[in-house]
């Protein structure tokens, strides 16, 4: 299977790779999926006093699909809001980097993450975390 | 040196010009069917029918009259297994095979089970090796077959197959075995290994695709086979079809290059698969999977701990290897091989198969050791699991979110 162009140019030039001290409040987390099922990834975002997110790194245990759908993730989510953030979809990822299907689960990880780093976000600032009502399993 | 390179000689190998130079006259020219007794284009087909028999026969020690030819080792496999379950189903129900081999075997033992055979399948010991006395301890008087492959495909251990075959005739059972990897690159010969029944196929051998042969022993015991396809009763009986007249003169053709030139090509091939194991497994946390003493010359299995195949081989994008990682599989299982020799998942994920051929230069081995530390060295930078690995975090203990 080919991939597409864009998928190349994230997995060999990864914007965001790194990591955020994921003691300070400021910071949220998300770690995702499991090394037995050969994905795992780590998304983080750093938050301003105005829930914008001013900052995003990432690290992706997986396929080429997966790390560039979290190094496009990171891309988005720098200057967004929280709230907008948390509309990310993971057919946006799939369109923008044209996964074939056997690859949307990679873009459904990435989704995963930045939800579960928002939630980290908020669950440490006192806020409850939100659930997301669309399920993909 | 062209780019990219190939390092996927188990999956298949390139032909050499010297099989597609004795195949090219057997189309156009001599392409009469081999079984057209009454005239010359007959005859002549026939003769190259002969002759790869022959040179097909004397690679593995064989009559040439016991080479039964298929579309390959699929065939030979499923014709062994079926065929034998089918032919000496009076004496019993049961075969004894084992948890690595190829699908082709282990689908057709699944596909006999529904109707009515015992199939025992053996685990692999941590170096994919059986062990032998639960092989004996598993046959019973039920017992027809003992089918286990010479090599393995993905981690290329070889099997102890004289022990193997000795303890399956003391309890009078016939022994398969599928040579596919191990024909033409080791040395193997059916009467001193013990053979009764073996597949194997020209296109892992520098020959086409779609031809391969089962040797069917003649004489003590002479073994005897259903035929799986009802026809024209060519190949005594045992495999119906017209001859693949070019792809067998050509498989005749390979099997005679690699009489020739596999101890001398087994010699460089190990030294250069030597040169690249040590060199990639000065990599931290990087394996070997599989016995490395017993094993063919020219497969290196590696594990690169904390990075995911798939990913891996992208990164290797000028050199054609293959990954026992689920993700290049429709399946989304890790290698079943790699699982049955104990490897956890992610060990399973992280692996990577270089086949090494005839045509591999050295250069080419340079280039592949350079190009994997490279890529190796990319993904950990970008792997969470290898930076928690470097602060020391137990990864068995982290709780996973499973999607
Ligand atoms: C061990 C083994 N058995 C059987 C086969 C199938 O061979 P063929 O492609 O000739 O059907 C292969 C090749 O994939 C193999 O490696
Ligand atoms: S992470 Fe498994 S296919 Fe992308």
């Amino acid at each position: 299977m080919a991939y597409s162009d864009k998928v190349i140019d994230h997995y060999t030039n990864p914007r965001n790779v790194g990591t955020l001290d994921k003691s300070k409040n400021n910071v949220g987390t998300g770690l995702v999926g499991a090394p037995e099922c050969g994905d795992v990834m780590r998304l983080q975002i750093e938050v301003d006093a105005n829930n914008v997110i001013t900052d995003a790194k990432f690290k992706t245990f997986g396929c080429g699909s997966a790390i560039a759908s979290s190094s496009l993730a990171t891309e988005w989510l720098k200057g967004k809001s929280i709230d907008d953030a948390m509309a990310i979809d993971n057919m946006d990822i799939v369109e923008e980097l044209a996964l074939p299907p056997v690859k949307i689960h990679c873009s459904v990880l990435a989704e995963d993450a930045i939800k579960a780093a928002i939630n980290d976000y908020r669950v440490k600032n006192g806020l409850e975390a939100l659930v997301s009502e669309k399920s993909h399993h | 040196m062209n780019l990219p390179i190939y390092l996927d000689n188990n999956a298949t190998t390139p032909m050499d010009p010297r099989v597609l130079e004795a195949m090219i006259p057997y189309f156009t020219q001599k392409f009469g069917n081999a079984a057209s007794r009454n005239h010359p284009f007959g005859w002549a087909a026939e003769e190259g029918v002969d002759y790869a028999r022959e040179q097909v026969a004397k690679l593995i020690g064989a009559n040439e009259k016991e080479i039964i030819f298929t579309s390959g080792a699929t065939e030979a496999n499923n014709l062994a297994i079926k065929g034998v379950f089918e032919m000496y189903k009076d004496k019993g129900n049961h075969i004894i095979t084992c948890t690595t081999e190829h699908k082709a075997v282990l689908d057709a033992c699944k596909h006999l089970e529904k109707l009515g055979a015992e199939i025992t399948y053996l685990q692999v010991k941590s170096d994919g090796l059986i062990n032998l006395q639960e092989l004996e301890n598993a046959i019973t008087d039920k017992t027809i077959l003992v089918s286990i492959m010479y090599g393995n495909n993905e981690i290329g251990v070889i099997q102890p197959i004289k022990e193997i075959s000795a303890i399956t005739h003391k309890h009078g059972a016939l022994f398969f075995t599928d040579a596919t990897q191990a024909v033409g690159k080791i040395p193997v010969d059916v009467i001193a290994d013990g053979i009764d029944l073996m597949a194997f196929s020209a296109h892992k051998m520098y020959g086409p695709k779609g031809v391969g042969a089962l040797y069917v022993r003649r004489k003590n015991p002479r073994v005897k086979v259903t035929a799986q396809m009802d026809g024209g009763g060519h190949e005594r009986g045992m495999r119906s079809g017209t001859l693949n007249v070019p792809g067998i003169v050509g498989f005749g053709k390979a099997c005679e290059l690699c009489n020739l030139e596999m101890a001398e090509e087994a010699k460089r091939l190990s030294a250069l698969r030597d040169k690249l194991e040590s060199s990639l497994t000065i990599l931290e946390e990087s394996y070997v999977n599989g016995n490395r003493e017993y094993r063919l010359p020219h497969v290196a299995n590696i594990s690169f701990k904390y990075v995911e195949g798939e990913g891996l081989m992208m990164a290797m994008k000028d050199m054609a290897v293959s990954s026992g990682s689920a993700c290049t599989s429709a399946s989304l299982e890790p290698s079943y091989v790699l699982k049955s020799l104990g490897l956890s998942d992610d060990l399973a994920h992280s692996s990577i198969r270089f086949g090494l051929g005839r045509f591999t230069t050295e250069e080419e081995v340079n280039f592949a050791i350079e190009q994997t530390k490279k890529a190796v060295n990319h993904l950990r930078d970008l792997s969470p699991l290898w930076e928690m690995f470097k602060e020391g975090i137990d990864l068995d203990k982290v709780e996973w979110v499973e999607h």
